[in-house]
């Protein structure tokens, strides 16, 4: 049956990560003025409430399904701020490991986080044309290059690195590593300042003839096929779930700028009637009422995205179509909501301007909106990548 | 718990309408608009696929569905998608079923539901729409006076569909109680009322050609005090007013999914510069964003649609769905005309006639109700 609403369970538990919320955001513009420090992974008001990972784990099978409520919690999540009350253990890292990694490295690396490491100085949405190289070295892989815009990087134990065993081969040559931090030819060589979401750690890496162990190789399989992308197409894959957790970030920061909005117009009498007719509404009105539709369309979107992963279908393209909207309203949205407010909603006296450059990277990690359309427009025109890009 | 699973019986219908429309609304759409005709034995057939019939209660001769919107609004997307304004034709009875089998008295139902549940189609229909650039339908000029044994009407009613064989109007008008949705009023109001004047010549729209729109003028026209829609208790005028708006989008999604899927075989098949401009990211984004909206859309509509089944307040889900399905139709079925050029401006192809109809069904406050 087709069905949008919400069990008391879930409700409570998402109201809970909306208070926690409403506590990070104390810390949020501290963490914002002081990028060079590093919050840290527990807050002391962690302590008022409980841990809510039991809970979660614990709820009824016949409830909302797992990764869909997943989303919603990032998008509660997010409405908090970057910030968080307790640092989850895991990078991008981790997800591509649980995707690609052998039985014996998922449960050798499952409990360290690891961060992901595939954008270089010269490439970011193409990443089969990175460059750093692994080469293969007796009983060693030996890796060079450069990386940057790692998430995570300071605090991750570890990284997954993408790098190429044969230029030659573009996407079927590309395979990714795992590194841990101390071994040598490995550097953080800085971490990067930007507009927004400043209390994520962003890095960048160095490698310089990194010797790691053979069986560092995530999956274990060094063979480049003649046919196909190779490995490389699984590992796109951790982007089906990890792109519609990208946009529902996004979705989080257009809700808070739209519920600060809603309650900032109406503290001075403007207010959305829902009863009057669209002809009937008042600029401002009319104006809340759009971006009301379109944060919940990118809602929608993401659902949709992660609960057909939940039943176990394909969810490549959708994942794509969530991730522009995602994207779309993280832009849209804030920006829309201060120049609702006018001049004021732009002061920092107010965490609206944040949530705008908060949300702004949306479009751009994991996938550009352009790349979404790219693989949505491939998938309606029943293309391949070289015959549109 | 959040769910898009369809059951057996929603693929179905879904499929069915799919096919009809594919079949029969598409097939016909272009010669019916360019003669504005509505074709009588395509109503006939359509009876046939018991669209309306099944909503009528069993004890009436109907399929006794009860609620259903959601699968109403898988229905009309299909339809919409062959064509919306013949869709809309075929679907108009249910302006008038939907809100007697929500709010009617059981006497009403048995008085106004059988011949709804008959072999050939039976047009009866809602007239909401009044002569006002600032309409506003929990603002309505059409007033409703208690008088002696029942009420008065007065007032003008536009783009009342089907209203040239429509047997009665259910005419919405502003009671006692003042403005505001939960306030509105129905009336039953047989065509031959007096004081009840139809002109059916003169509405003529940019859209929905084949539509026979009708003006009602209402003129002191008395209804008994048990031609009030609900009988004592009324009716749910937000809850009315949200199956029209849900209705009227999901007709919106199909007819911008007609669009999208033109455009996708157009691109492929249309050379410029020694390429298929699909293959030119200005043409290829264009497309996929409309894929993108088209999927968007649905679930705002389905949203909407699963809360009026569940007997949840849908009033602002409905809103939301309205507000974004009409902004998106539009853009996509303009985007249409930009994609196919020349080819989208000549009236060889359907995207000029879909861009028509998208202007006058994302504006109408619901020519259908799921």
């Amino acid at each position: 049956m087709v069905d949008f609403r919400l069990s008391p369970n879930d409700l409570e538990i998402l109201e809970q990560i909306r208070q926690e919320g409403l506590v990070v955001r104390n810390y949020a513009r501290h963490y914002d003025d002081h990028e060079e420090e590093v919050a840290p992974d527990t807050l002391p008001e962690a302590a008022r409430f409980p841990p809510l990972l039991q809970r979660v784990l614990k709820r009824p099978a016949d409830d909302t399904p797992a990764a869909t409520f997943q989303m919603l919690m990032s998008i509660a999540r997010s409405w908090g701020d970057t910030v968080v009350l307790r640092r989850p253990l895991r990078g991008l890292g981790n997800a591509a490991l649980s995707a690609a990694g052998t039985p014996q490295q998922q449960s050798r690396w499952g409990k360290t986080v690891l961060a992901m490491a595939i954008t270089e100085p010269g490439c970011g949405s193409d990443s089969k044309a990175i460059t750093t190289t692994a080469r293969r070295d007796g009983d060693s892989w030996v890796l060079d290059g450069e990386k940057i815009f790692v998430t995570t990087g300071i605090r991750a134990q570890g990284v997954v690195v993408w790098a190429t065993v044969d230029a030659k081969r573009g996407r079927a040559g590309i395979k990714s590593f795992v590194v841990m931090k101390g071994t040598p030819g490995f550097e953080i060589t800085r971490k990067e300042k930007k507009l927004g979401i400043r209390s994520s750690d962003t890095t960048a890496l160095t490698f310089t003839g990194c010797r790691i162990p053979l069986d560092h190789l995530l999956g274990g399989d060094e063979t480049i096929p003649e046919q196909g992308s190779g490995g490389f197409r699984g590992v796109m894959k951790t982007f089906n779930m990890t792109r519609p957790g990208v946009a529902a970030g996004g979705v989080g920061k257009a809700r808070a700028s739209l519920d600060f909005a809603h309650e900032a117009l109406a503290a001075e009498g403007v207010r959305v009637d829902w009863e009057r007719g669209r002809n009937a509404r008042g600029g401002a009105e009319a104006r809340l009422v759009q971006m009301e539709a379109d944060t919940e369309a990118a809602t929608l979107a993401v659902l949709r995205a992660s609960w057909l992963a939940d039943m176990g279908e394909e969810n490549n393209v959708e994942a794509s179509v969530a991730k522009s909207k995602g994207g779309e309203v993280s832009r849209t949205v804030p920006q829309g909501c201060i120049e609702l407010l006018g001049a004021m909603g732009a002061s920092r006296d107010y965490l609206v301007e944040k949530w705008l450059r908060d949300g702004r990277i949306t479009d751009i990690y994991e996938g550009t909106g352009q790349i979404q359309r790219l693989i949505i427009a491939r998938m309606l025109f029943g293309y391949a990548s070289d015959e549109l890009s | 718990m959040i769910s898009f699973a369809l059951s057996d019986t929603q693929r179905l219908a879904r499929d069915t309408a799919r096919e009809f429309a594919r079949r029969e609304l598409r097939a016909r759409a272009r010669q019916c608009d360019e003669e504005s005709r509505c074709p009588a034995a395509l109503l006939d057939q359509s009876w046939t696929l018991g669209l309306v019939t099944a909503s009528v209660p069993e004890a009436l001769g109907g399929g006794g569905v009860t609620g259903g919107q959601t699968t109403s609004a898988l229905v009309l997307e299909e339809l919409g998608y062959g064509c919306a304004s013949l869709a809309a034709m075929v679907m108009t009875p249910m302006l008038f079923v939907r809100p007697m089998i929500d709010f009617g008295t059981e006497e009403q139902k048995n008085a106004y539901l059988p011949p709804f549940a008959g072999p050939r189609y039976h047009a009866a229909t809602l007239a909401l729409h009044e002569p006002s650039f600032t309409f506003d339908p929990a603002d309505l000029r059409t007033t409703a006076e208690l008088s002696g044994a029942g009420y008065v009407l007065r007032g003008e009613k536009r783009l009342v569909p089907m209203a040239d064989r429509a047997s009665h109007f259910l005419v919405m008008a502003r009671g006692e109680r003042g403005p505001g949705l939960a306030n509105l009023e129905a009336f039953i109001v047989p065509r031959d009322a007096p004081g009840l004047s139809v002109d059916t010549g003169a509405e003529k729209t940019i859209g929905f050609q084949a539509m026979p729109w009708g003006r009602l003028t209402l003129a002191d026209v008395k209804v008994p005090v048990d031609g009030r829609l609900g009988g004592e208790r009324g009716i749910d005028g937000r809850r009315l007013i949200s199956t029209l708006r849900v209705g009227g989008a999901a007709l919106s999604v199909g007819l911008a999914r007609a669009v999208t899927e033109t455009c996708v075989a157009y691109a492929k098949e249309r050379v410029a510069f020694g390429t298929p401009i699909a293959q030119k990211q200005a043409i290829a984004f264009m497309v996929a964003d409309m894929h993108t909206e088209v999927e968007s859309m649905r679930w705002l509509v389905w949203k909407a649609a699963s809360l009026l089944e569940q007997g949840e307040d849908a009033t602002r889900a409905a809103v939301l769905a309205q507000d974004y399905v009409a902004r998106k139709t539009m853009k996509i079925a303009d985007d249409g005309i930009q994609v196919l050029g020349g080819h989208g401006f000549i009236r060889d192809y359907p995207i000029e006639m879909w861009f028509r109809n998208a202007r006058l069904v994302t504006v109408h406050e619901g020519p259908v109700a799921v």
